[in-house]
């Protein structure tokens, strides 16, 4: 199994070479020589690592997504639905990974913010900023992320300046379109928040219909500075048999307020990896997310956060629902260092099940190495709680409406922690059509 | 209107009431009392239909001209029966708004009426919370998520007064309560009177039927009604405790 998963991302590096170079930055040539190298040493993700224990790699078997995805265009109205039309914010579009000027907009921003494609930042007057900060937060994770950086190519960068406080979101939307055969996507993206300063990114990761499977194989670093607040919301909504595997890499100075959502809607295998290093005193990081599992799909998510200086502050909120024969993994890491006193720090994954044949895998974990600090951690699995269907049958309201609204209402519970209104108000949407009439 | 006969009902294996008779009438406050473990809270969720009791051969509950026990519990509601519960749910991620303009439409519907919209339904909600003294933004908060013990009860008296049951049954709804929240609570269910409809208060104390004045008391022990009377029974039983009725009903056999 293991050497059947290593075979693929070896033949992609191969492709890789065709890589264009001219006109590539010195980080990034470093960066995709550094990927190549790390692969050689390493074994595919497998069961017998911590991190991937409980997840079915079976979608990534050869000889799926051997061929990296070539570069596409699509008319406007092929994604106008996934865009947000009456909003006056900047909104850039990748297709399968690659930016496009065409499809995108950003009439609203100021001329000293950047919001675009990766690789058209690092030639214009952002490219400073993008080679002292790519790959800075990125360890050694795994063969995704190895291979990630050897194939380096494009994505999303976002540059906020000092001070700059933006009161309309950016947001950045993936378009996956499926092609002749497998093909896999990888995109790199890199969002760095200066000094003082205040902004709301969206990402969508859209899979189009289509026979054949895309995988997504992402990595992103966001670097927030002092005294910076980032509001994130990361939805993703691929095909049912796209694959979406993602590690997130963040780094928070000293006063940087972090919060982040996590919504996983479709797709065939969704993975979220996210690191979050407390590298600053006085940091805030909250990071909730919701994930609704149906037929043999799987979501798992992988959050860990390091609490690296005193009076920091992290919660963990995730609720999922799964039907059917779904499984879900929660695995939920606070590492509090030496010295960080004053955590305080909570963690709490609920889900609730549709189905006896759903399994969901969850572990939130503590590992504390400073005495004073105020930590909790918990997990639920179950079915409805039958005293709430009688409560509210108790009111005249019929079961299967009763049954509707707890599930809607444990989705929706979560969604308080997204401010921008827009995009709270679509995922709301999406909750209420999906539990309408079922069950 | 309503008329209870020989109601058996087990938990368990475990007869708790043992051959219950009881019936009132529109528009009359009956108070329920007894010692604990004489079975007053399995009465009220054996009549409001609530999963987990064996009702027993024989038992009979006519409500409204009909057959209570074959109706499941939300069909009980929608004919006018209405329990407040002894420890109300919290339903996190559901508005209290979203919940009970469900609730109100649900029972309309059944009735062949019209549903109201989330206009109409917000003008009605705001007139009664108004009404039974709750802070109107009670409305867009998640059900119970996070009340205190007085607020949850409070809001199962505006449930009570958006429902417009015909038949209220408050399970020890007073248990728990400082004095300000049960005067509250009180004030609520004495508003809430009316010639239509009927209150069953099933309680441990005596204290709330000085501020609800109940025109028939009864005593609840070993599963039967074993003593009823107006409301100086109440006071007699605050004055002297359970024992004197215990020892005549155990004597008797």
């Amino acid at each position: 199994m293991a050497e059947m998963l290593i075979a693929w991302p070896k033949a992609l590096v191969r492709e890789g070479r065709e890589l264009p170079t001219s006109g590539v930055p010195g980080v990034v040539t470093q960066l995709r020589a550094a990927g190549v190298t790390q692969l050689d040493g390493m074994t595919a993700p497998h069961k017998g690592q911590e991190e991937f224990r409980h997840t079915n790699l079976t979608a990534l078997a050869e000889p799926l997504f051997r061929t990296l995805a070539r570069p596409a265009t699509l008319a406007h109205e092929s994604i106008a639905s996934w865009l947000y039309p009456d909003a006056a914010w900047a909104q850039i579009v990748f297709v399968n990974g690659v930016y496009c000027p065409a499809l995108s907009t950003r009439r609203s921003l100021p001329e000293t913010v950047y919001a675009g494609g990766l690789a058209e930042g690092w030639t214009g007057s952002h490219a400073a900023t993008l080679e002292a900060h790519l790959g800075s937060c990125l360890g050694a994770r795994s063969t995704f992320t190895a291979l990630n950086s050897a194939l380096l190519q494009d994505g999303a960068f976002v540059h906020v300046p000092r001070n700059t406080v933006l009161s309309a979101p950016i947001h950045c939307l993936f378009i996956s379109l499926p092609q002749e055969t497998p093909v896999s996507v990888h995109p790199r993206n890199l969002f760095v928040v200066d000094e003082g300063s205040e902004v709301s990114i969206l990402c969508t990761y859209a899979g189009l219909a289509g026979k054949n499977p895309v995988l997504t194989n992402l990595v992103e670093e966001t670097v927030l500075g002092a005294n910076t607040r980032l509001d994130y919301c990361k939805v993703v909504q691929e095909n049912a048999i796209g694959c979406h595997l993602s590690t997130h890499e963040v780094r928070q100075e000293r006063d940087s307020r972090q919060n982040a959502f996590f919504a996983s809607l479709s797709g065939g295998l969704v993975r979220n990896q996210a690191y979050t290093r407390l590298a600053g005193e006085g940091t805030q990081c909250h990071v909730s997310g919701l994930y609704l599992c149906d037929g043999q799909r799987t979501v798992d998510n992988y959050l860990h956060i390091a609490h690296e200086q005193p009076h920091g502050e992290s919660r963990i909120f995730f609720k999922g629902i799964l039907e059917d024969d779904s499984r879900a993994v929660f695995l939920g890491k606070v590492h509090v260092f030496p010295g960080a006193q004053q955590t305080d720090s909570e963690q709490l994954n609920n889900n609730l099940l549709l189905s006896e044949r759903a399994r969901v895998n969850t572990k939130p974990q503590l590992e504390i190495y400073a005495d004073d600090v105020k930590c909790t951690h918990g997990a639920t699995v179950g079915p409805p709680a039958e005293e709430s269907v009688f409560y509210l049958r108790s009111r005249g309201i019929s079961e299967s409406t009763a049954r509707g609204m707890l599930t809607r209402g444990f989705a929706e519970e979560t969604l308080e922690a997204i401010r921008c209104d827009e995009a709270r108000g679509r995922l709301a949407g999406h909750i209420l059509d999906k539990y309408q009439v079922k069950r | 209107m309503l008329e209870i006969k020989d109601l058996r009902a087990a938990v368990n294996g475990v007869e708790i009431l043992r051959g219950l008779n009881f019936s009132a009438n529109a528009g009359e406050v009956h108070a329920i009392m007894g010692p604990n473990g004489s079975g007053k809270s399995t009465f009220a969720h054996v009549l409001s239909g609530k999963a987990g009791y064996e009702v027993l051969p024989g038992s009979q509950v006519r409500f409204q001209g009909r057959d209570l026990l074959e109706l499941p519990a939300e069909e009980r509601a929608r004919l006018g029966l209405f329990l407040a519960f002894q420890y109300p749910v919290e339903i996190p991620g559901v508005t209290n708004a979203n919940f009970l303009q469900t609730a109100a439409n649900e029972i309309r519907e059944s009735r062949g009426l019209d549903k109201l919209d989330a206009l109409d339904f917000g003008d009605f909600l705001r007139e009664k919370m108004a009404y039974v003294n709750v802070n109107p933004v009670m409305a867009d908060r998640f059900v119970n998520h996070g009340f205190s013990g007085g607020e949850k009860k409070r809001n199962e008296i505006l449930q009570l007064a958006v429902l417009e049951p015909s038949l209220a049954i408050l399970d020890e709804t007073d248990s728990g309560l400082d004095i300000d929240a049960l005067r509250i609570v009180s004030e609520g269910v004495n508003k809430l009177r009316s010639p239509d409809r009927t209150f069953i208060l099933v309680t441990h104390y005596q204290r709330l039927l000085s501020y609800v004045e109940p025109d028939f008391v009864h005593v609840l022990y070993k599963g039967q009604i074993v003593k009823s009377g107006g409301k100086d029974l109440a006071l007699e039983l605050e004055d002297k405790g359970y024992d004197w009725i215990k020892e005549e009903v155990d004597s008797n056999g």
